[in-house]
């Protein structure tokens, strides 16, 4: 849960999904959902010359299942606020 | 929980799903359903070589399973058509790794 809250604020941030095949998508972040499932609008594959596989697709769902990293923007990431949100998780409150 | 990412948008759309096992289907997207299992009508491959240009392959009517699949995108037509995928050549894409 506490995640899927953090996803959403960064809802039209820019960000880059590195997917399990080693394909990274970059896009603004349109929504989420509780499976962590991604909807990206925008998007470019990072290295287009190797990966030339979506030069045609500008929008994508991004199953949450394969993402293996999302790169956020440093400004998006409020660390003192994910301590206190983590902590308060894993005392069950 | 329901303003997530559906694909509500894209019904009667064409799209193309990357596979879990790399490969690209395009098609129109007919249905699917929470776990992103999904109904393709008039889909065909496209399969991405070194050796040749990129070859369609026909397919019809699939299903598929969502836990195969890794990403739907949004076919843009106009960026489609001036795509040359005789000459477009790649390597396939790798299949996913848990």
């Amino acid at each position: 849960m506490l995640f899927f809250s953090y996803f959403k604020d960064l809802v039209g941030r820019e960000v880059t999904v590195e997917l399990k095949n080693d394909l990274a998508i970059r896009g603004t972040l349109h929504s989420v959902d509780q499976y962590l499932n991604i909807k990206l609008e925008n998007t470019r594959v990072v290295d287009q010359d190797k990966y030339p596989h979506m030069l045609s697709v500008r929008n994508c769902f991004i199953r949450g299942s394969v993402v293996r990293y999302v790169q956020l923007p440093p400004e998006g990431v409020d660390v003192e606020l994910l301590h206190d949100a983590t902590r308060r998780e894993a005392r069950g409150g | 929980m329901s303003a997530g990412p559906g694909l509500e948008s894209l019904v009667d759309q064409t799209i193309s799903v990357i596979t879990n096992d790399g490969r690209n289907i395009v098609g129109v997207l007919k249905g699917f359903d929470q776990a992103t299992n999904i109904i393709l009508d008039e889909s065909h491959e496209r399969v991405y070589s070194t050796k040749e240009g990129v070859q369609q392959l026909v397919l019809g009517l699939y299903i598929i399973r969502g836990d195969n699949i890794s990403v739907v995108g949004e076919l843009d037509e106009d960026l489609d058509s001036n795509l040359d995928l005789k000459s477009l050549r790649a390597h396939p894409l790798k299949p996913v790794i848990h």
